[in-house]
């Protein structure tokens, strides 16, 4: 199993399928000093299979954990203080979503401009704030430059 | 970025906002040529040819006394040359009042007017929105019927990519329209505009036959172009290609106040022998493109209707 953390965020319940979206997400390649540990494929009573992520020592902005909700909406974050869970709640989609989301629209100015995508959530679609597409939400993919909005 | 008073929707438009462009529009077709814009600069950014939009544009801008710089050919610019539309856009702003632009991506122009307190105006972005020709569509409505409420307006031909009538139902939301939607099943109104009917109490109506008794309901027919690359099945479109084609025998039945419009260019889907008939009018839409776009370059520039009613320069004219 997955060693406990003494300081830091636990994100459970990701649908394995999503995991590594969740690691792009919140950029854990980049953290240099930081212990992670990754759980891919762990069983699941109510989920079959599911993943979790520990990340010691880092403590992430409510914006950077609301993002997680694109890919990942029923996942669930701790904050661990001295091994302890301090807090614990669920993501919640941002009404409006900045530079995360890639256009399906090849032909939206998005995806031939140098800028960052900005999307307007509605239920469980999002639309494209320049072209007004739509997409359902499970199947979004996500920008190839993602946080450099 | 600072908030200027760009139109590249017409979804944003409100009732209040239309008619009191229509309102504007009317002083310039009684009053066309004016001195109202001496000394500003209008540029005209045409990343797509389109040669009907650009002329009638360049024409509201010079009745008004503006000059206009510009292209109409991205080609002999440095789009060419990898420059992005943030970087042309930035460029222009230095030199001009407002910036009319056609792009041939879809939200070009939202994005622009974020870039520049310049106001842009969307002379089309891809599919996507081309609110000068819906203002100019409804300008024409209200002059032939004398309102813009509970008309009964009939779209025909291709209703699927079609963005003049999906602008339109948008548009005519505030003043509860009856549609007809007259089109082959390939070329059918899409369901999100339907879905934005029902959510909007419009009244619509959807048929596949094109006959003299469905056209004796109508107030308003606005023909459309069924073309031949639209289709993947060619079968289907040799099926249908002559079914969406008006000719004069059909309009037996019209009302009298029925009036023919269509966004041109036409092929051969309304035949030339409608011209002659009185239901006729899309040589005069055409026209009221120009007064539609005099009193959409006063308004971005924050010259209102009462300015322009206390404006006496046509009398130099």
């Amino acid at each position: 199993m997955v060693a406990a953390i003494e300081n830091g965020t636990v994100i459970d319940h990701i649908p394995s399928d999503r995991l590594f979206e969740v690691i792009r997400l919140l950029r854990i390649e980049e953290l240099d000093h930081d212990t992670v540990f990754i759980g891919y494929h762990l069983k699941s009573r109510v989920m079959g299979t599911k993943s979790i992520i520990k990340i010691a020592n880092r403590f992430f902005s409510e914006q950077e954990l609301n993002s997680l909700a694109v890919v990942a909406p029923n996942v669930t974050l701790s904050i661990i203080r001295d091994f302890e869970v301090e807090a614990k709640f669920r993501v919640e989609l941002p009404h409006e979503i900045c530079g995360i989301i890639k256009c399906n629209n090849p032909k939206c100015i998005c995806n031939n401009e140098p800028m960052p995508t900005r999307f307007i959530a509605q239920g469980n679609t999002v639309k494209c704030y320049y072209c007004e597409k739509e997409q359902e939400l499970p199947a979004v993919k996500l920008t190839d430059d993602l946080g450099k909005a | 970025m600072s908030e200027n008073r760009s139109l590249v929707s017409i979804a944003g438009l409100s009732r209040e906002k239309i008619l009191y462009l229509m309102e504007m529009a009317h002083e310039f077709e009684t009053h066309p040529n004016r001195k109202i814009l001496d000394g500003r600069i209008v540029a005209t950014l045409f990343f797509e040819p389109s040669t009907r939009t650009r002329l009638s544009f360049e024409t509201a801008a010079n009745r008004l006394g503006a000059r206009v710089i510009g292209f109409t050919d991205p080609k002999v610019t440095s789009s060419t040359k990898g420059e992005t539309l943030k970087d042309t856009i930035m460029m222009v702003s230095n030199y001009s009042d407002v910036i009319v632009m056609r792009h041939y991506l879809e939200g070009a122009a939202l994005y622009a007017s974020e870039l520049t307190p310049v106001p842009i105006v969307n002379a089309g972005d891809g599919a996507h929105q081309h609110p000068s020709q819906t203002l100019l569509d409804l300008y024409t409505i209200l002059q032939t019927q004398h309102t813009l409420e509970h008309l009964n307006i009939y779209l025909v031909g291709d209703l699927k990519y079609g963005r003049t009538v999906h602008s339109l139902i948008m548009a005519m939301r505030h003043f509860s329209p009856t549609f007809h939607f007259i089109a082959p099943k390939e070329l059918a109104m899409p369901a999100e505009y339907k879905q934005y009917c029902q959510a909007n109490g419009i009244n619509y109506v959807e048929h596949e036959d094109f006959n003299e008794d469905i056209i004796a309901g109508a107030d308003i027919l606005y023909m459309t172009r069924v073309q031949r690359e639209r289709f993947s099945d060619l079968m289907e479109y040799e099926r249908v290609k002559d079914v969406y084609l008006l000719n004069a025998s059909m309009l037996a039945k019209a009302k009298p106040n029925m009036r023919i419009l269509h966004p041109l260019p036409r092929v051969n889907e309304i035949s030339q022998d409608v011209d002659a008939t009185p239901y006729a009018y899309y040589f005069q839409q055409a026209l009221n493109g120009l007064y539609a776009r005099e009193a959409i370059i006063c308004d971005v520039l924050g010259i209102s209707l009462d300015d322009i009613r206390a404006d006496k320069s046509y009398l130099k004219f």
